[in-house]
Formats: C-alpha cells, structure tokens, sequence
C-alpha cells in the first residue's frame, strides 16, 4: 500500500507526492549512520514486506532511495537507518524526534521470505546492508519454527561500523545464530577479526539445505556469494539486494538500470543466478 | 587425550595426507595450554614453533608506536598459526595473543624441517598444503586491503 | 476507416481554422535558425514551402526546393516526444513548514489541447514506444495520460528519404499505416497542388467534415500511392536487426565501444533529438525562504557522468561506458524492459550528433567482426 499524502490535487500523479512520517525516535549506529523510527502522520501505516524500500526525504533538500529496516509485522513504526554521505543524506540525519521526513514507498522486489520454509536460511550482511535485512531476521525469527537454521555473518571494517550491535544478541536469544567479524580492531575488540567470506567456512553449512539473503557493498557481496558458490549453495538458492542511481521509484526515469533490469520494478532483491551475468561487467 | 595424529588428520591443513607422513608430523608435536591474555609469540622471535589451534582464540596483531595494537586477524579451532618456519630467516612477523584460554599443539619447527629434508614426499605433501592456506590467507589479506565495505570515497 | 479525400492547397487553410475553433493550439512545421522545427503556427502561410533539408552524419542543411511543396523535407530535430514528456515542467508545488510537513499542494497548470501538423510514420512509431513507457509505468501521472489523450495528430506521407533514414529496415515506415487522426499525402505537380486526406479517428472525421474537398478519384489515389513508394526508393541506410538484442549481450566487452569512445563527446544530442529517449530526472527546489518547495522533471540522459551518480562515485565514468548504456538500451535491453525496439530508424542521432557517429555503422561493425573471428576460428 503507498504512503499517501492526502487531498492529492487533480493533475498530481500521487506517487511522486512524499507522505508526511514524523520522528518519533533517533539513535547513532556508527558515527556517520543514525537509525531513525518513524510514525505516518496521516494515520495510515505503511505496510511493506522485508527488502522494500523507500524514497526518503527532508523538506526540500531531495530524495534518497532508504531500505525499510523494521518489523513487518509492525508496519505503524517505519524503520529507515541512513548513512550521512551527501547534502540529502545529510539534510535526512540532522533531522531530530518532531521533524517531519517525507516518505513515497513502498517499491520494490522483497526478500523471498515466504518461500524458503524448511530451509537453513543463512543471512549475509556488510557494513550498513544489515540494515535492509533488518526487515527479514525479524520475520524469519517470528516464525521460527517454519525454518532449520538461522544464521547471520555479519562484517564491517571496524567495531564502531557494525549497526544494530545491541540488538545482536536478543535475536541470538531468538533462535539466530550470529557470527560477527571485522577487517581490523584493537585489542579492546573482543570478536573475530578477518574477512566476513571466512564466516561462511566457519558456519559449517548443509549447502544443499541452504539459502542465503546477502546484502553489502557490491565488492563484498562478490566475494561473499563466491565462497557460498565454491561450498557449495546453488546460484538459484543465494539472493542480493542490488543498488543504482534510483529517482522515481516507479520505472519511468530510467537511471536505475543495471543491464535489461530496472532495479526499482525488478530488484532490488536479486535471485543470483539472473543478476550474475550483469554483476561482473565493469561500468555497466 | 585424543591421540596426537587424529587430532592433527583432522585439521583442514593436514586432512588427507597419509598415515605415516602424519605420525612424522605428530611427532614434532606436544601439547600445550595458554591463558587468556597471555601472548603465545612476539613479532620478530625465532620461528622454531608452529601451531595448530584445538580450542580457542589466537588474535595476530602488530603494535606501531602511536598507534597501539591493530588486530589483523583472529584464528580458532582447527587452524594453523604461523608459517614463517618455512622460509628463512625464520622470523615471527605478528604477535599471537590468546584471547581465551587455548588449548594448542605445538610443533618444533626446526625438527620437522629436518625430517622434510629426509624425506622429500613428506616436504611436499606440506608445503602443498602449506601453500593452499596461505593462498587463502592472501587472498583474504587483499580483501581487507581493499575494503570491501568502503564506497569509491574511502579508496580514493 | 474513412474514404480518402482530395482537399486542394487553397483550401488548406479550413483545416487549421477547424482545428482552431475546436480549441486547438496548433504545432507545426517552420523554418527558423537553419532548420524545420515545430512551433505553434496559426495558418498555412508560416509552412516552410519550398524547402527541403540535406541531411548527413553530423550535418543538416536547409535547401530551396525548385517548388512550392509544403511537407518536401525530412524530420529535423523536434519529434511529438515534447508534447508527450515536456523538457521541463512542475510536478507539485507544496508550502513547507517549519517541522518539515508539506501543505497547500498545487499541481501543474493544465494540460492544453494541440494539433500536431505534420508527424511522419517515424514519428508515430515514436510515440507508439514512448507511450508504452510512460502509460505503463507502475503509476501512471495523470499529465502523462492528458498529454495523450488531448494531442490531435495529423501525420504526413514522407514523400523523399533522407541519407539518414532507416526506417524500412526497422519496420516503421516510410508508409504511414496508421496512429492518426487525419493522414496527409501531398501531391504537387506542375498542374495541381492537392492533399489526398483520410481520417484514422472519429475526431479526425469529425474536423474533415469542416474542410472543402471532394472524394479521391483513381488518378489521385494512384498519385497519392506513389509518394511514399518514392521515398522507400530513396532509403540507403539500414540496420540489421535479427537477432540484434543477444548480439549486442554477447559483446558488452567488444573493443568496438573503445573505438567509438574515442569519437564520441557525450554531448547528449542523440538523447534530445531521440523520440523514445524517456530519461528524466527529479529536482526538488526551494525558494530563498525555504518556506516552498517545488518538485520539478526535466529531461536528463545518461551520456551525463552524474545519470549514474551513486555514493558519491559515478558507476558510468568513462564515455566509453556511457555510449554503450545508449546504445544497448536502444537496441538491445529496451526488448527485455519493454518488449519492442526502442529505435524507430529516424536517423535523428545520426543527423544531430556532432561527429556524425551512426548506430547502424556501429552495430554492423560489431556484427562484421563477429563474422570474421567466426571464420578464422
């Protein structure tokens, strides 16, 4: 369901109207990345299945394209964790609780979630891609009981990147096996310290049984989905949350193509074994 | 406990390889136990030992001056710590720091050297799968060196 | 569909009166600045008579033609594309409070009703593309839909090809079949000077009711066949579409693109004078008060190094990349997202471009040397 800005006036197309969400709540993950809660003021919640995203934005200072990161099942507390990199970002982060940010969304292709039942569901996270993972460790771990294991590898490239550190272990307590690892550390750093693919070796995975949601930096996700492959997951089984340059959200600007594919309308989640050929061309 | 040679057949470096070259190697072998905190090795010691992790954390690290300790990477059950016994000059590169109690395999490197020159089957059997782990190693080192979280801003 | 019509050239003038008189702003063709463009016109006098263009790779020329034709000249850089996606226009106007809510929304001014005087099959083939984008995106704007729906088309049998046109070999002209409301085929000899006209739809039947003519004889339906016969005649170029969509997949890496990098200036013409070029982007401004905000689309093109901006880093950085996300897109990845050729075989980007580059030289480079590496394998 679109977040709907109401009394749209004739001639408007609603879908380029952000819905008013205000800031119920701030809090820092890392020192350029905040996690804010979000609650519609027009009083609709915005329903959305995990993977989907949102345009989001401040006044009028533009639109990024944001992961949803909370509860499915929640859908009244929207969940956006934003990295503060450019003016729009940037304009996003400085907002605090009582401001208003403007949310157009849902879109997107979500994570398969509904169909991996009876499977081992392995969850592949870089830097800030746990945050539009988020969404599906909270549903996978509200129905446990449908799934063999669950398991998170999750890696940054120092402890004071990892987000949602505080929650790792109440989803622990939940049934999620979580592995965590971090390029470099000092000593205080009680956690592995290596590359996040080594995870994957230690996990001790049934392949066969294994699916796997990943989501990081392109680079990252590369490697990761490698080693997956050479243990053995099959290229149907691993899926990927793609990014590009997205403006409208609703296939018609034309800058979020990767290849044949719009990622606003056909990603961004991405069974491998149909984004693999496209992934490795440089510049695409 | 465990004879030695199991232990040794069941790690991932030494898996595979044939009975009587494993009772060579386990036989530079003795156990050896480490309490949290405590280094194993220091960066640019004499590499006479190597390890094989049974339970535990070992953490390799380097100091710089200002910069404190960096941890570069952390080893647990079933690998091997070290390869500098390999290769003149036989110098450790890192400090080894127990993170938890550990409980190792320690391996007098310059014997088993001396028994690879013996018996070249052997020395070939070891510096195959020598080679593999350090093939990972690299390739993992060139992962951290690129970062991969980092966006084109951080390599630029 | 209607009878043909024969409406001779003085009696031309009825039909913009028509179309006046049913609201109509009227667009067609001019001759300013060196070239025909398309502008609001009021009458048959502001028509460019008497001249033709000569058009080549990188080069258009306006030229006196020995008669008084009307329509005797090809398409110059203007389409039916900015009466369907404006270059520039506001999407919504909001007042912005101090918390960041937006109120008071206003939209765009309403969409005017125009006549298009003078749209060639490649045209329409054109709007034919650009409309399954934009009337089939996930959500339609409702500009977009009156855009459509209030645009009267009265297309013109090309009676001549230029060097640049290859329509035939993609299947969109030169006969104009249909996708108007009244077609036009000018007929001018020594004697007469007439149109042969029918209409496509009611409303086109509806305007010829009000303008002079009598039904089309023998003689003239003969003569109005052999115009565009005539201009099939004239085509050299042609692309060589079969099997152009995995072609091009398969040589995503061909050195070709370097070679055409090294002509190509990312000027981004080909973008704007290309009739199913759909790429626009979205602007949010302020005012110096930060108290409004517009929201604002204009055309963008992906020959532009920040199309493909994302943290902080373009993906598309050399020209080399860029020239090949166009053409791709044209010819190849527009079947998987929209199930037809994106190009129509206008010739426009190869008129317009300023080095003169030609997709159809290219794609047949690729093909060519795809031959070769086979036989000498």
């Amino acid at each position: 369901m679109l977040a709907q800005y109401a009394d749209i006036p004739a001639g408007v197309s609603a879908a380029t109207v952000p819905a008013p969400f205000e800031v119920v709540s701030k809090c820092q993950d890392t020192p350029d990345t905040y996690t804010f809660e979000l609650r519609g003021r027009s009083g609709h919640a915005l329903q959305f299945l995990p993977g989907q995203c949102t345009m989001l934005s401040r006044g009028g200072s533009g639109e990024v394209p944001i992961s949803i990161s909370g509860d499915p099942d929640e859908p009244e507390r929207l969940w956006h964790t934003v990295r503060s990199l450019g003016l729009r970002t940037a304009a996003i982060c400085a907002s605090e609780p009582g401001d208003v940010l403007g949310v157009r969304g849902p879109w997107g292709q979500p994570w398969p979630v509904e169909y991996l039942e009876g499977s081992d569901v392995v969850i592949a996270a870089g830097g800030i891609g746990l945050a539009p993972l988020r969404s599906a460790i909270l549903w996978l771990l509200a129905r446990r009981q449908r799934y063999g294991r669950l398991v998170l590898l999750y890696g940054a490239r120092t402890p004071d990147q990892l987000v949602y550190a505080d929650q790792l272990r109440a989803w622990q307590e939940r049934g999620l096996e979580v592995l965590v690892t971090v390029d470099s550390a000092g000593p205080e750093w009680l956690g592995n310290v290596g590359v996040v693919t080594k995870l994957a070796r230690r996990a001790a995975l049934d392949a066969p049984r294994t699916a796997v949601l990943c989501c990081g930096p392109e680079v990252m996700m590369r490697f990761m989905v490698d080693t997956l492959l050479r243990l053995g997951v099959g290229t149907e089984r691993i899926h990927v949350s793609m990014e590009r340059n997205m403006q409208c959200g609703i296939g018609h600007c034309g800058h979020c193509q990767l290849g044949p594919t719009l990622i606003c309308k056909d990603g961004p989640v991405y069974r491998w074994s149909k984004i693999q050929p496209w992934i490795n061309v440089k510049e695409l | 406990m465990q004879a030695l040679d199991e232990l040794i057949s069941a790690s991932p470096v030494f898996g595979g390889m044939q009975e009587k070259h494993l009772k060579l190697i386990a036989d530079c072998g003795r156990p050896v136990e480490v309490d949290a905190d405590k280094y194993l090795f220091h960066a640019a010691g004499v590499a006479d030992t190597f390890w094989l992790i049974r339970t535990g954390t070992i953490a390799l690290e380097l100091h710089g001056a200002g910069r404190g300790a960096v941890v570069i990477e952390t080893l647990h059950d079933g690998e091997v710590v070290g390869w500098s016994w390999l290769f003149a000059p036989y110098r450790l590169q890192f400090d080894g720091r127990a993170t938890e109690p550990c409980s190792l395999v320690a391996f007098d490197a310059a014997r088993l050297r001396a028994k690879c020159d013996e018996d070249h089957e052997l020395g070939y059997q070891l510096m195959q799968r020598f080679a593999s782990y350090m093939a990972v190693a690299l390739m993992a080192t060139r992962m951290q060196l690129l970062d991969v979280y980092g966006d084109a801003r951080a390599v630029r | 569909m209607a009878a043909e019509q024969v409406i001779e050239r003085s009696d031309l003038e009825q039909l913009f009166e028509a179309l006046v008189r049913r609201g109509y702003a009227i667009v067609g063709p001019v001759a300013r600045d060196g070239a025909i463009v398309y502008d609001e016109i009021r009458n048959s006098e502001q028509l460019p008579a008497g001249w033709t263009d000569d058009q080549q790779p990188g080069s258009y020329r306006l030229q006196r033609r020995d008669d008084q034709a009307l329509f005797g000249y090809g398409v110059g850089p203007h389409s039916l594309k900015r009466h369907l996606l404006p270059m520039q226009q506001l999407l919504w106007r909001a007042r912005l409070r101090d918390d960041g809510e937006l109120t008071d929304l206003e939209g765009p001014p309403e969409v005017p009703k125009i006549a298009f005087l003078g749209a060639r099959s490649c045209d329409l083939h054109g709007r034919r593309v650009l409309e399954h984008v934009l009337l089939g995106a996930a959500s339609v704007d409702p500009g977009d839909t009156a855009r459509s729906q209030r645009l009267f088309v009265i297309a013109v049998q090309c009676g001549q090809a230029g060097a640049n046109c290859f329509c035939a070999s993609m299947g969109t002209g030169p006969a104009v079949t249909g996708g108007y409301d009244i077609v036009l085929t000018e007929v001018l000899d020594r004697e007469r000077h007439y149109f042969v006209a029918a209409a496509g739809t009611r409303q086109g039947a509806d305007v010829l009711c009000d303008v002079t003519s009598v039904p089309a004889g023998e003689v003239e339906l003969a003569a109005a066949a052999a115009v565009p016969a005539r201009a099939a005649a004239q085509i050299t170029r042609s692309l060589d579409t079969d099997g152009i969509k995995e072609l091009l997949y398969r040589n995503i890496e061909h050195p070709r693109w370097d070679e055409v990098a090294q002509r190509c200036l990312a000027c981004a013409n080909c973008t704007m004078v290309c009739p199913t070029c759909f790429c626009t982007t979205i602007e949010d401004t302020t005012d110096l008060t930060v108290t409004v905000v517009e929201r604002h689309q204009r055309w963008d093109s992906c020959f532009t190094v920040d199309y493909s901006y994302m943290n902080a880093a373009a993906v598309r950085p050399s020209v080399r990349s860029r020239y090949r996300q166009w053409m791709t897109h044209k010819l190849s990845t527009w079947f998987d997202q929209f199930g037809s050729s994106g190009c129509v075989g206008c010739g426009r980007c190869i008129t317009w471009c300023p080095v003169g580059i030609d997709i159809t030289e290219e794609t047949a480079a690729i093909r060519q040397s795809e031959k070769e590496s086979h036989a000498s394998a």
